[in-house]
């Protein structure tokens, strides 16, 4: 049982990142009716978003130390950050540990700008366009974001720590009422599951219960009639488009200290949300986010070393497997409505 | 000739022309000079671009025929790639089992894949054929091991069986693949002044391995077969209620275009005995995609000029570095060559991908038809003018004959 619920847990971060990601995903296919092949690249830039923002914060200034001297007796000098100078240490000091949190505040700002630019300037030329063409083109924009990163950050992942007090594992077991030490699993994914499970529970809540959530559902239903009524839809299309922009963004900025940035991160989960979108079924919000957290937690499951011995590789190809396996018994993926992506 | 008419039988000689002189051609500048960086006439970035181009030819039969995207077509050429390596080991360097053996088994995987994936369309057949190249490179990568050696690559060993080869001469070294005694890398080096041209028996078997699948989708594109391809592409609905069922059609395309790409594995591994699981990734189906589409997709050279053109660019693009850009600008004043070699900075060596993803951008957006397409855009444009002069008749020029 114990190791039933540790798998679940393992598999509980990664499938809130595929989650988020496949929210984003289906919510630029739902409104605009495009296939985003850069939405791994906007989970990534919201990845390099933390790493920009503790960089920023830990910018420093170089400060003469009376008190102290070095071993010949000279003032030693100190590198001395800004935010501790304004703050004064301990404040600063905290500010400094709680960079990835506190990013998030700078990210959101620029995924929506970023979103806005790519809506208006690109995707916007090709909403007539077939769905392959719109493949390929965000694609092309995939790699130069990616390629854009590479440049500026370099090849090499960026360790992007945890607040303090997040760092390092707990035994969850011993809450839950099982032996000592049986689940012992870090703070920082349990804080990643609860902070995607907040921002999937923000971005239904605004869809269903304000009006402007009720424009766009309205519009993803049918957007001549919404048109017809007078409603400039496409404004809030755009605006959608960069809240998902966001939503991925603030997946990637999460999820820094699980896994350090790197480049090419984004085309890594970029597949998997895909095959995430399709099972859950193209255009339906609530079965991207079961599809998500299901393969996560069966993809942790098939890691385990007793079904791995029994099916060797099935960790590495469960999720295509299954993805393979739905998409031809239920064609519509798990929760995919009728009329949906159908030719 | 050959059963083409006569526009095409143009095009394929112009092809074969082109094939022979490619030494000459693609070696215009004397060995030495500053700027012979720009050859790109030896024998292993030659043997790309025809490797490619068969390659973008097959995954064309498929996408620019029935309009089917698929994301997985590296595994095809990966396949091929290993199942031809498993050839010299076991039974003979002589390429024509090897390159036999790898397009069987490619048309095996294709059908059993295209079997499944071609139940759907659109951007789930992009998804399903996406998923089965990555199970394939995973599995390469992790299970597999034993047939594909894993992240080392599968590669050559002196105590392998090769049962129809004789003992090698000179026990101590690897044989090299070859054809009745003409080893691939066998290179016939010609100077004449200050230039140097390479002929390499590889190239030239890769060569006429290009002209006949050129010659064979010339014919497939011709043929009534495919124009139930494009029938699939254009309507399959219509198609449909003809009476006509689609999937053997687009199953067959499906299966020819992972035959080429297997053909272009077995013949990657002739030239360089080793086959790596890399070749599988998703990154590489990502590139024959590219190459299609920026050369011209349905359209029969387009393809091949694709391959040619990302291949060379990024060799070339690879090469140059900011020492390079300081001679080019050097005629700028101090200030400004400075910054023009910043700006171009990011575009260049390592950056070449990212010149790629613009490029390809560009070209999706306002060049749907591909280089191709350009040409015929100019070739268009120069005969306007010269109709215009002479009377204001532009009729023939405003039907717009669709892309060949």
């Amino acid at each position: 049982m114990d190791a039933i619920i540790l798998q679940i847990l393992n598999g509980l971060d990664k499938g809130s990142a595929y989650a988020l990601i496949a929210l984003g995903l289906t919510l630029i296919f739902g409104t605009l009716g495009v296939v985003n092949f850069a939405h791994g690249a906007l989970f990534m830039i919201g990845a390099f978003c933390a790493v920009t923002f503790s960089k920023i914060l830990h910018s420093s200034y170089t400060v003469i130390d009376e008190t102290k001297t070095d071993f010949l007796g000279n003032p030693l000098k100190v590198d001395m950050t800004y935010v501790e100078k304004w703050f004064g240490n301990a404040a600063g000091g905290t500010i400094l540990d709680w960079a990835v949190p506190l990013s998030i505040l700078f990210a959101i700002p620029v995924m929506i700008i970023i979103g806005f630019v790519m809506e208006r300037g690109l995707i916007k030329h090709f909403y007539t366009r077939p769905h392959a063409d719109q493949i390929l083109v965000t694609f092309g924009l995939a790699i130069v974001l990616q390629e854009l990163i590479k440049y500026f950050y370099g090849a090499n992942p960026i360790p992007t720590g945890a607040p303090e007090m997040f760092r390092g594992s707990f035994d969850f077991g011993a809450l839950l009422g099982f032996d000592a030490n049986t689940i012992i699993y870090p703070y920082w994914r349990l804080v990643y599951f609860v902070f995607s499970a907040v921002i999937i529970g923000a971005v239904f809540s605004f869809l269903r219960f304000t009006t402007f959530g009720m424009v766009v559902r309205a519009g993803m239903a049918d957007r001549e009639t919404v048109g017809l009524l007078g409603i400039n839809i496409n404004k809030r299309f755009t605006l959608m488009f960069g809240m998902a922009a966001a939503v991925a963004g603030l997946a990637g900025v999460m999820y820094a200290p699980i896994n350090s940035p790197n480049y090419h991160m984004g085309m890594d989960f970029l597949v998997l949300s895909f095959v995430v979108v399709v099972v859950g079924g193209m255009g339906s919000l609530p079965g991207a986010v079961l599809a998500g957290f299901l393969l996560g937690i069966l993809e942790s499951f098939a890691s385990m070393n007793e079904i791995k011995s029994i099916l060797p590789g099935i960790d590495q190809i469960i999720i295509y497997l299954v993805a393979i396996i739905i998409l031809l018994t239920r064609p519509r993926g798990l929760m995919g409505r009728k009329g949906v992506m159908e030719e | 000739m050959l059963g083409l008419n006569k526009k095409d039988s143009v095009l394929l000689l112009v092809v074969t022309l082109l094939a022979i002189c490619a030494p000459f051609i693609l070696n215009p500048f004397p060995t030495g000079s500053a700027m012979a960086q720009f050859n790109a006439g030896y024998p292993d970035l030659m043997q790309r671009f025809v490797i490619f181009g068969i390659f973008a030819i097959g995954f064309n039969i498929l996408f620019g025929l029935t309009g089917y995207l698929s994301f997985g077509h590296a595994a095809f050429l990966g396949v091929g790639s290993y199942s031809a390596v498993w050839m010299f080991k076991l039974l003979s360097m002589n390429i024509i089992p090897a390159i036999t053996l790898s397009v069987l088994v490619a048309g095996v995987f294709a059908l059993l894949i295209g079997y499944v994936s071609l139940r759907r369309s659109g951007i789930y057949f992009a998804i399903l054929t996406l998923a089965f190249a990555q199970m394939s490179f995973n599995l390469a990568y992790s299970v597999l091991t034993p047939i594909t050696n894993g992240e080392t690559g599968l590669q050559l060993a002196l105590d392998d069986p090769r049962i129809l080869d004789a003992a090698p001469a000179n026990a101590g070294s690897l044989p090299y693949p070859s054809l009745f005694g003409f080893e691939m890398s066998d290179t016939y080096i010609m100077s004449a002044g200050a230039w140097q041209f390479q002929f390499s028996v590889g190239y030239y078997v890769c060569a006429i391995v290009l002209l006949v699948s050129f010659y064979l989708a010339m014919r497939l594109f011709r043929s009534p077969f495919g124009m139930m391809l494009r029938a699939i592409k254009s309507n399959q609905q219509r198609m449909n209620y003809t009476g006509l069922n689609a999937r053997p059609y687009a199953l067959a395309a499906f299966v020819i275009s992972g035959m080429y790409a297997g053909l272009a594995g077995g013949l990657m591994a002739s030239m360089d005995p080793l086959a790596g699981a890399e070749r599988m990734q998703w990154t590489a189906s990502g590139e024959v995609v590219l190459m299609t589409i920026l050369g011209g997709a349905g359209t029969l050279i387009g393809p091949v000029l694709g391959a040619g053109f990302i291949k060379y660019f990024e060799n070339i693009f690879s090469k140059i570095n900011d020492n390079i850009l300081h001679q080019w600008f050097a005629f700028m004043p101090d200030g400004i060559e400075d910054i023009m070699v910043t700006i171009v900075h990011p575009f260049i060596g390592k950056g070449w991908h990212l010149t790629l993803g613009i490029l390809f951008m560009l070209v999706v957006t306002f060049l749907p038809g591909g280089l191709v397409e350009g040409g015929q855009r100019i070739g268009r444009l120069f005969r306007r003018r010269k109709t215009g002069r002479n009377d204001n008749a532009d009729s023939t020029d405003s039907t717009k004959k669709p892309a060949e």
